[in-house]
């Protein structure tokens, strides 16, 4: 081989596996990205049951139920709709009534958002970066401090 | 006083910096002996002062002096000892200190053990690891000033973050920054050759041990951290792919392909501009790391606060270290020679291929951990990139790369012989197969990736074995001589064979746990049993303790088996007095290489407990296989080639290189 051939070896060999990465990380962006939204943007964009997606805002004080095998139920509101939410599995250390919280899931016909994991905050000062932002677009939110540890269940 | 004693020698430090950055290079220039010869007294000298500052923090911790705001914010005077010296970089002006620390280390360690090293090249690498101590020591003394103090002095302190009050966090950051900061080193050389304009098969022989110092301990704070998260976080998880865990992964996997792309260049003086490239990624990719964790750009454990005025500063130093880097490898670059032709069935070729995918792997976790950041900048929108992205990304670059991985070692450099070689690993193929043929009969109906995977990971395994065979002889020739020839092998061959046999062990663990866990989740009362697999827990009720700076309640579970008491488990959650915070302590219970993990949930107000038990089948691999990998790049670094230092290049070629 000459060297030129041999260049064009390598240059072919790195389209390839590049051309591969690139069409790996198109396919993968179309397919297992999470939106966030607030419960306004759920009650404004109409999202159809099934859709995964992250609900986030601050669980309504007064609204949390225990039910039997660690099923739970309680509402997420950003102060201007509210979202009932269903959970199965332990919660979060911190999880608390009227402080920040971040729920994966979907939307079951019912209206209720199914919850496969809740993320709550860790500490005190803490409040997921999306709620904060999604409160703050709500009018209800105090600036402050809002970065610390975040805590993660999973059922 | 010991507060404004560490803020005075920061201060000198920086100065010092300020001066090793610049003489040298000027000496280096005029090829002036004098000047080039600051570079290594400097670099001592401003170590020391960084320590004599770091020590003065320590100080100020272990004397509770809470009229400092840092210790302040960050202790309490009934914190453990041990969590009050972690406690010093367990938030972000501290940790900032830490990595200064450990880059004037590294700059330090150059000067004394560098004699070996050409004056020019020499001076060079010390005044640009000085250069980013300037810009580092500004941004401390600038923004994150940890020596700040309080007018009126505070009786007690707001203490640590509760999970960070961990023995994983004693060791895992330090490990971890030496591992990121190491990487300077190779940067700072790659630049220091760039602005000489002259590179050669010694330059990589400089610079492969301390990248592979750097990997190790990289490899080692990565594997501490998830660790860490795995018994901490309380469900079980060993690797989120958070875009903090993505910051250090990404300057590993460049870190990895750099050692592997070095080895051509040292052995077959090719590839030099792609080292040289890689070089400067692999610590670009440790100071995106740094600003995406400590700019507050992203929410986790590791943003202690977020200070808009920091993350701007970090931006400007990663736009002009990396900007000015690449700028500079643009220019320069060019002028480098190309040398050392080889086929592409070869052993260079193998390792091409090796750094074409890795890169690739790390492309993609690149775009996955910033492309949220982008968009939500660019549009608003929120979304989270997770898990499935990556699986569905880097998993699939990562298995060609596997596949591959036995060939390399075995194959000749310049031109290889495949069926030569693909015949002499059928021994590690037929392994793997009859691996895979077992778990295919045993968990008939699974998936069909699960034998494929564990078949894979026997394949590297094997491969690595087969490869220390054909070095020594084991099964051609007599025992003897084969012993013989083992002890006379490359420590660096026992090196490449143990890491790679330590990524099998890791892919194996990785293949045990995702695919055969098998969870709990269950309210308990006292007196009740849950099992698991074969294993009984039986809940034999709680008690409460007090702690120095918390309040325990632990649960008592009993573990049998059929016939046999195995032991106890006894999982708790504290709750921190200071800051009114909960943590959950999970229990585990080690079974060869398996675990049984158990962690407590809620408390009903009927007097039961949540919980969530875990079977992690092979777990321990994950871990282990690192290690493994840890020894084999500590067993290359001890290889005699790379201590008694490169050889003088013959007289002539010295001379800067003309381009082709």
């Amino acid at each position: 081989m000459t060297r030129r051939q041999r260049r064009l070896v390598l240059i072919g060999a790195a389209l390839g596996v590049l051309g591969l990465a690139v069409a790996l990380v198109l396919s993968a962006l179309k397919g297992s990205i999470v939106f966030f939204n607030s419960p306004t943007d759920v009650a404004e964009k109409q999202i159809p049951a099934g859709t995964r997606f992250r609900l986030g805002g601050l669980v309504k004080d007064g609204s949390l139920i225990r039910g039997e095998n660690l099923l739970v139920r309680f509402e997420v509101t950003d102060g201007k709709s509210t979202i009932a939410v269903a959970y199965q599995g332990l919660l979060p250390d911190l999880f608390r009534e009227g402080q920040g919280v971040v729920a994966e899931g979907a939307i079951d016909p019912s209206g209720t958002f199914k919850a496969d994991s809740v993320l709550a905050k860790h500490d005190e000062t803490y409040m997921p970066k999306e709620v904060a932002d999604a409160l703050k677009k709500q009018g209800h939110w105090k600036d402050g401090d809002n970065n610390a540890p975040k805590g993660r269940a999973q059922p | 006083m010991i507060a404004e004693l560490g803020h005075y020698a920061l201060v000198l430090a920086l100065v010092l910096a300020v001066v090793q950055a610049c003489v040298p290079l000027i000496g280096a220039r005029r090829n002036d002996p004098v000047l080039m010869g600051v570079a290594g007294p400097t670099a001592v000298a401003q170590f020391g002062f960084v320590a004599l500052a770091f020590g003065a923090l320590v100080a100020c911790y272990l004397r509770s002096d809470f009229s400092v705001v840092n210790v302040f914010e960050n202790s309490h005077s009934l914190k453990p000892l041990i969590y009050k010296i972690t406690g010093v970089w367990g938030n972000h002006e501290g940790s900032m200190l830490l990595w200064l620390l450990i880059l004037s280390l590294f700059g330090a360690l150059v000067a004394a053990f560098g004699g070996n090293l050409p004056a020019r090249l020499k001076a060079n690498v010390l005044a640009v690891q000085s250069a980013i101590a300037v810009a580092f020591g500004l941004f401390i003394l600038l923004t994150s000033n940890p020596f700040l103090r309080i007018a009126q002095a505070p009786l007690e302190g707001r203490d640590l973050n509760p999970l960070l009050q961990d023995p994983g966090l004693v060791i895992h950051p330090p490990l971890l920054y030496v591992g990121y900061v190491g990487l300077s080193i190779s940067f700072s050389f790659a630049i220091a050759a760039l602005i000489d304009g002259r590179i050669d098969a010694a330059w990589a022989r400089w610079v492969r041990p301390w990248t592979l110092l750097a990997w190790i301990f990289l490899t080692l704070g990565i594997a501490m951290g998830s660790y860490w998260a795995y018994y901490t976080l309380g469900w079980g998880g060993w690797w989120f792919w958070d875009p903090v865990e993505n910051a250090s992964l990404m300057p590993w996997i460049a870190a990895t392909a750099l050692l592997h792309s070095a080895v051509v260049m040292e052995k077959r003086n090719a590839l030099k501009i792609w080292t040289i490239l890689l070089a400067i990624l692999a610590f670009s990719l440790s100071l995106i790391g740094t600003f995406l964790v400590r700019s507050g750009v992203l929410t986790s454990v590791h943003a202690f606060a977020t200070d808009p005025t920091r993350g701007v500063f970090i931006l400007a130093i990663l736009v002009l270290f990396i900007g000015g880097a690449l700028a500079l490898f643009a220019w320069r670059a060019p002028l480098l020679k190309q040398g050392g032709l080889f086929a592409p069935l070869s052993r260079e070729g193998a390792l091409v291929l090796n750094n074409l995918f890795l890169m690739s792997a790390c492309a993609t976790v690149f775009v996955g951990t910033l492309y949220p950041l982008a968009l939500e900048a660019l549009t608003g929108e929120k979304i989270s990139v997770g898990a499935p992205f990556f699986n569905a990304t880097f998993g699939p670059l990562f298995v060609p790369l596997l596949l591959v991985l036995p060939f390399g070692p075995l194959m000749a450099w310049k031109r290889g012989d495949l069926p030569g070689v693909a015949q002499r690993l059928t021994g590690a193929a037929a392994i793997a197969l009859t691996g895979a043929a077992v778990i295919f009969a045993v968990e008939a109906g699974g998936p069909i990736l699960v034998p494929f995977a564990f078949a894979l990971a026997l394949f590297v395994m094997a491969g690595a074995v087969t490869d220390l065979i054909e070095r020594t002889g084991l099964l051609r020739m007599p025992l003897r001589t084969a012993l013989a020839r083992a002890a006379g092998l490359p420590r660096s061959a026992w090196g490449t064979a143990f890491a790679h046999f330590g990524l099998g062990v890791m892919l194996l663990g990785i293949v045990g746990e995702t695919q055969w866990s098998v969870e709990r989740i269950a309210e308990i009362k006292p007196g009740q049993t849950m099992t698991i697999r074969r294993y009984e827990l039986q809940f034999d009720g709680v008690t409460n303790r007090q702690g120095p700076n918390y309040q325990e309640v632990i649960g008592h579970f009993t573990v049998r088996r059929p016939g046999e008491t195995l032991g106890v488990l006894e999982p708790s959650k504290r709750t921190f007095t200071s800051r009114g915070t909960v943590r959950t302590e999970a229990a585990l219970m080690t079974r060869g290489f398996s675990q049984l993990y158990l962690s407590l949930g809620d408390t009903s107000s009927d007097g039961s407990f949540g919980v969530r038990l875990y079977y992690k089948p092979l777990v321990l691999l994950i871990w282990l296989g690192a290690l493994v990998m840890v020894v084999g790049g500590a067993l290359s670094l001890s290889d005699r080639r790379l201590r008694v230092g490169a050889p003088v290049p013959a007289k002539g070629k010295a001379a800067m290189q003309p381009a082709e």
